[in-house]
C-alpha cells in the first residue's frame, strides 16, 4: 500500500511517496528527505532528541506516523535560523544562547533541546523561573549533563525574544 | 499494514467493523507508535481518527465539556474554561509523559491504553466523566471506570470506538484534583495515582466524593469506601485519616521494579489523604 503524502518543511513544500505506512515523521526527515539534525536517540518518544515543531507546536518526530502529517507544517534544526536570524553570526536567538553558554558537550541532543526550548519559550508558561525551565524541558535528556547550561541559554533566549517581542509592540504603537 | 484516516465516525466504525485481523484506533500514537515500533504488536489495520472533525473539538454540553477522542493534552491545557472547572483533569493529563509528548497524546487514548498506571484515568472516574462510545450498533454513554477491563484491554467490542470523553457541569462548592508518587519529578509512570473529586455545602460538609486509585489494581479503582469516610464530614484529621485507611484497604497492588505493594498500598492512603485536601481546597474556592 502506498501513499503520497505532502507536506512543508522549513517553508518549503515536498511531495513524498511512501511505500510503508509505519513510516515515522523522523525516518521521513531523516532517510527520505535526509535532513538529519533531528536526531534518533530512543525511538519511542523517552529522550526528545528528535524535537521539530509540528504546526507550530512541539513533538517528538519518533511518535508521529509520516502518513498522518499530510498537509502539515514541519520545522526543523535545520530550517530555524531562517525563521529569526538576528543571533549571533545568523543564528536563531535560542542557537546563539545555547553557543554562548555552553548549553552542550558531545551535541547529540542539542538539535532536539533547541527545538523544544522554541517550543517551550512560545508556549509562554515558564517565565524567567529556572524550576518551571526545567521542568518544560524535561522531555529533553542530556546524557552529558550539560542542564546547568541549558537553562542558562534558555532563559536568556527568552529574555532577548521577550524583549524583541516588546520592542515590536513599541514600534507599532508608534 | 493498512492505514485508514476516514473523515466521519461511521466510516471508521465501518472499517474497524469489517477487519477481520488486528485493527488500532490512532489518536495521538504516544502508545500506539512505541508498540508498533518495537514490534510488540502487527496490526493488519490502523484507522486514524484525527481526520474526524468531531474528535478534534472541546465542546461546552449541558453545561460540561465534551472533549473529542483526538484533542490533544496540550489543547485541554489550553482551555481556559476546561482548565478553570476541572483542574484535576486537566493537571493528570498535563502529567502524561512530556510537554512533546502532550503536543500528541490524548485522554481518550490514555483511557483506551488501559494502563492501570494511566495518570488521566482516576482524575476522570473521580470526576463521573463518562465516555461515548460509537460502534456498529450506535451509540453508548458508558462511565470511564467501565472502559478498561484489564492491563491493555478495554470493555470495547468489535468495531467500537471512544469518540468523546464527557466531563459534567461542575457543581456548586465542587473541587477536583489529581496527585502521583513516582521517584522523580517528571517524566515517569505512576507508582501510586490517586483522584478525589468531592462537594461542599455552605456548611463545609461533604455532601458527595468520589475517590479513584491508579496503579494499584489491574483497573483504576474508584473507591468508594474511602469516599464514604469523607461524606458528611467537615473533612477534619479524623476524617481524613478514615479516608486513608479506607483507600489504603482498597488497594489491591502488586510488586513490581516501581514498588513493593505493602509500599503501594501505604502510599495510596497518604496520596488520597493529600490529594481530598487540595480538592477541598478548591470546593471552598468555588463555593465563595
Amino acid at each position: 500500500m502506498s501513499f503520497s503524502i505532502s507536506l512543508s518543511v522549513n517553508g518549503v513544500t515536498r511531495e513524498v511517496a511512501l511505500d510503508d505506512p509505519r513510516v515515522t515523521l523522523l525516518d521521513l526527515l531523516r532517510e527520505r528527505l535526509h535532513l538529519t539534525g533531528s536526531k534518533k536517540g530512543c525511538d519511542r518518544g523517552q529522550c526528545g532528541a528528535c524535537t521539530v515543531l509540528l504546526d507550530g507546536r512541539r513533538v517528538n518526530a519518533c511518535l508521529a506516523l509520516a502518513v498522518a502529517c499530510d498537509g502539515a507544517e514541519v520545522v526543523t534544526i535545520e530550517g530555524l535560523a531562517a525563521q529569526d536570524p538576528s543571533g549571533a553570526d545568523g543564528l536563531h536567538p535560542v542557537q546563539a544562547a545555547f553557543i554562548a553558554h555552553d548549553g552542550f558537550q558531545c551535541g547529540f541532543c542539542t538539535p532536539g533541546q533547541i527545538m523544544s526550548a522554541v517550543g517551550l519559550i512560545r508556549e509562554g508558561q515558564a517565565g524567567d523561573d529556572p524550576e518551571r525551565v526545567r521542568e518544560g524541558m524535561s522531555g529533553n535528556l542530556c546524557r552529558c549533563g550539560a542542564y546547568a547550561g541549558i537553562t542558562e541559554a534558555v532563559l536568556e533566549a527568552q529574555r532577548v525574544l521577550t524583549a524583541g517581542d516588546a520592542g515590536h509592540e513599541q514600534e507599532d504603537a508608534a | 499494514m493498512r492505514y485508514e484516516a476516514p473523515e466521519t465516525l461511521d466510516a471508521a466504525v465501518a472499517l474497524l467493523a469489517g477487519e477481520s485481523g488486528l485493527a488500532k484506533v490512532l489518536a495521538g500514537g504516544t502508545d500506539l507508535l512505541v508498540q508498533l515500533r518495537s514490534g510488540m504488536i502487527e496490526p493488519a489495520l490502523v484507522v486514524d481518527i484525527k481526520r474526524i472533525a468531531e474528535t478534534r473539538r472541546i465542546q461546552e454540553e449541558s453545561g460540561g465539556f465534551r472533549i473529542g477522542a483526538a484533542v490533544s493534552g496540550a489543547e485541554m491545557g489550553e482551555h481556559a474554561g476546561l482548565k478553570a472547572a476541572w483542574p484535576g483533569v486537566v493537571e493528570a493529563v498535563e502529567l502524561i509523559g512530556s510537554t512533546q509528548v502532550q503536543g500528541r497524546a490524548t485522554a481518550a487514548g490514555n483511557l483506551c491504553n488501559a494502563s492501570p498506571a494511566a495518570d488521566s484515568v482516576p482524575a476522570l472516574v473521580a470526576a463521573g466523566a463518562t465516555a461515548r462510545i460509537v460502534g456498529p450498533g450506535g451509540s453508548r454513554e458508558l462511565p470511564v471506570e467501565a472502559v478498561a477491563a484489564g492491563p491493555g484491554r478495554t470493555s470495547l467490542g468489535r468495531g467500537e470506538i471512544v469518540a468523546s470523553l464527557f466531563l459534567p457541569a461542575r457543581g456548586a462548592g465542587q473541587g477536583d484534583a489529581y496527585l502521583r508518587f513516582i521517584p522523580r519529578t517528571e517524566m515517569d509512570i505512576a507508582v501510586v495515582g490517586a483522584g478525589v473529586c468531592l462537594t461542599l455545602d455552605g456548611d463545609g460538609r461533604c455532601t458527595r466524593a468520589r475517590v479513584a486509585l491508579g496503579a494499584v489494581g489491574p483497573r483504576v479503582i474508584l473507591a468508594e469506601a474511602a469516599a464514604a469516610a469523607l461524606v458528611g464530614t467537615t473533612l477534619d484529621e479524623a476524617a481524613l485519616d478514615a479516608l486513608a485507611e479506607a483507600a489504603s484497604a482498597a488497594a489491591t497492588p502488586i510488586d513490581d521494579k516501581r514498588g513493593t505493594a505493602d509500599f503501594r498500598r501505604r502510599v495510596a492512603g497518604v496520596l488520597a489523604r493529600r490529594t481530598a485536601v487540595i480538592a477541598r481546597d478548591r470546593a471552598k474556592g468555588a463555593a465563595a
